[in-house]
């Protein structure tokens, strides 16, 4: 498989002299596999120079997995050239939010109306599929088996996890360890501490032994305690996650947008220095990189 | 004499999608959720002791969108699995549905039926901890306790001439409701919960401890044993009131087991004023207090 990363940047596309190296764009990755089917993970901003790519090899079959419904992750799909044209397939992948009850049609029709986007959705004129999937119920895209698993966040959201040809690949969307929501030695305390490492020893299962792991590290160990309960890990929590799932490489990612290129560097050489043990290998996700898996 | 249609379980589920929930936990979850730093467990707690929110929760969670090993039984479950925000604005939708009326045409108390269920829940709990030697999950016998009854709700809300007239004939002739119902309405309200809460896929042991709550108790350690002991003290201390004041003594073998009768098992439990207190500031309904 081949991974290129089109967007790292969370919450906010941030363009600028600042970000230049890393790049300003928000979350989109384009995994291929060995017989060249098409899976993006997210349809940030990042989305849109994909597409730009995908023009010169159309028709094309994009099948977009969406991890979760926020902006920063579906914002760039309206510019996704290739859902006007005709031949194209397009399918988009997620989850049921009970909230709304609805699927990933749902991020559509939202971000197509008429106030705020000026083509409508009926003028799409490619082959759309919304498909709603269901956690740990693989799909199939060619050879490529996907996985979704329930990830914590302010919204439902769907890490993914891609086995194609021997290799693997798993990207967490947006995720913050589970913390519980009592105080020690309160009644519901110790009931809750199990159910969280219930589920935590079912999320690394599900990445366990990945050649590549994607993983939201938006803050550092330091600013995480004001930023608890907004959805995010760390730099340290995703070296935490690679290494008790045996990821052999860890591209973190969704780089906060106000941190520049040299912070940005600074903060995973912080973390790093603090780890036990040298593996895995620790990258920052770069806009533009292709990683051969 | 009203019979229960063939198949009534969609047409209530259906319904039971539109209830409202109870006055106090819409209160709560409406304060509750315009407060930025508000505290997760705060609203476990509200979501735990409404059984109306706590069944709109658990059968989105246990339904086919989401295909989890196990069935959920717990709002601290729901929060690990879906996060604190959306169960959140989950409550928040539950909450926009309007508030259950304390009165209604069946004349049956909602007030009174809440406390009667949040005790017997409470005290499922509490007996599971100290008898269950950690076989069973207490949080099993809080939702049983907290929706044994339920079917009368749903009688209460959408056959009120059929669950009144029960009401009044049980009272009439010193009959059990469950028998008066099965007069009045074809079926009585342990097999229309039984039968709802199996539709939404809640976990068979739950749906069984609902269907059978009226039988013979089991003497063995299992959920449905404190269910029976719970509800049966609940009754006695006169906590609420179900529609159905009879007090069944325990069972010789199940006494035993519990070390006495059921004065002993009570005496076991301790002091029990803070949690009736707990259960009865929540079933005051919403409102007071209110700046």
């Amino acid at each position: 498989m081949k991974i290129t990363f089109w967007g790292v940047r969370g919450s906010i596309s941030s363009p600028g002299p600042n970000t230049v190296r890393y790049g300003g764009n928000t979350t989109c990755i384009e995994v291929r596999t060995d017989d060249n089917d098409l899976i993006i993970l997210d349809g940030g901003t990042g989305i849109f120079p994909l597409s730009q790519a995908l023009l010169k090899e159309l028709p094309v079959t994009a099948n977009i997995f969406n991890t979760h419904s926020h902006w920063d992750h579906i914002q760039g799909l309206p510019f996704f050239v290739p859902i006007f044209i005709p031949g194209n397939t397009i399918r988009l992948y997620g989850s049921f939010d009970p909230v709304s009850g609805a699927g990933p049609e749902r991020i559509m029709q939202i971000q197509m109306q008429y106030s705020y986007f000026p083509v409508r959705e009926v003028e799409m004129k490619s082959r759309i599929e919304y498909l709603t999937v269901m956690p740990n119920e693989p799909v199939q895209v060619g050879s490529a088996t996907i996985t979704p698993v329930l990830l914590n966040h302010p919204v439902i959201t769907l890490g993914y996890r891609i086995d194609s040809g021997g290799k693997s690949i798993f990207f967490t969307g947006d995720h913050e360890p589970h913390s519980n929501i009592y105080d020690p030695g309160e009644e519901g305390y110790d009931e809750y501490q199990s159910l969280i490492e219930q589920q935590y020893q079912s999320i690394v299962a599900s990445i366990s032994g990945v050649d590549v792991l994607i993983a939201d590290s938006a803050y550092t160990r330091d600013e995480y305690p004001a930023k608890k309960g907004w959805g995010h890990g760390t730099f340290d929590s995703c070296i935490e996650l690679a290494q008790a799932a045996g990821a052999k490489l860890l591209y973190c990612t969704h780089h906060e947008p106000t941190r520049g290129d040299d912070a940005l560097e600074e903060a995973l050489a912080e973390a790093l220095a603090r780890r036990s043990g040298a593996n895995p290998e620790v990258r920052l996700a770069r806009e533009g990189e292709t990683v051969d898996v | 004499m009203a019979e229960i249609s063939m198949d009534p379980t969609k047409t209530l589920s259906d319904a039971v999608e539109k209830m409202p929930a109870f006055p106090k936990s819409v209160q709560r979850v409406l304060e509750i959720s315009r407060d930025l730093n508000c505290k997760p467990k705060d609203l476990v707690q509200v979501i735990e002791k409404d059984p109306v929110m706590t069944i709109k929760l658990l059968r989105i969670l246990n339904s086919a969108y989401y295909s989890f090993p196990n069935p959920i039984t717990s709002v601290n479950q729901s929060v690990v699995y879906l996060g604190i925000n959306t169960v959140k604005n989950m409550a928040l939708s539950f909450a926009t549905a309007g508030v259950l009326p304390a009165q209604n045409d069946a004349g049956f108390d909602m007030q009174r039926y809440l406390m009667h269920s949040l005790t017997t829940a409470s005290l499922a709990r509490m007996l599971c901890n100290q008898f269950g030697n950690g076989a069973l999950d207490p949080t099993d016998c809080h939702l049983a306790g907290l929706l044994h009854d339920f079917g009368k709700v749903v009688f209460a809300q959408f056959m009120p001439a059929q669950f009144k007239k029960a009401l009044a004939l049980s009272e009439e002739q010193s009959l059990p409701l469950h028998e008066a119902e099965r007069q009045t309405i074809g079926a009585d309200h342990s097999i229309v919960g039984a039968m709802l809460v199996e539709k939404w896929q809640f976990p068979k042991l739950l749906s069984e401890t609902i269907r059978h709550h009226h039988g013979d108790p089991p003497t063995a350690n299992c959920v449905q044993s404190y269910l029976f002991v719970a509800d049966q003290i609940s009754k006695k201390l006169s906590l609420g009131n179900s529609g159905n004041p009879r007090v069944e003594e325990l069972p010789p073998e199940l006494a035993k087991r519990l070390g006495g009768d059921l004065d002993a098992v009570i005496e076991g439990l301790g002091d029990l004023a803070p949690m009736v207190a707990e259960a009865e500031s929540f079933c005051k309904g919403g409102g007071e207090g209110e700046p």
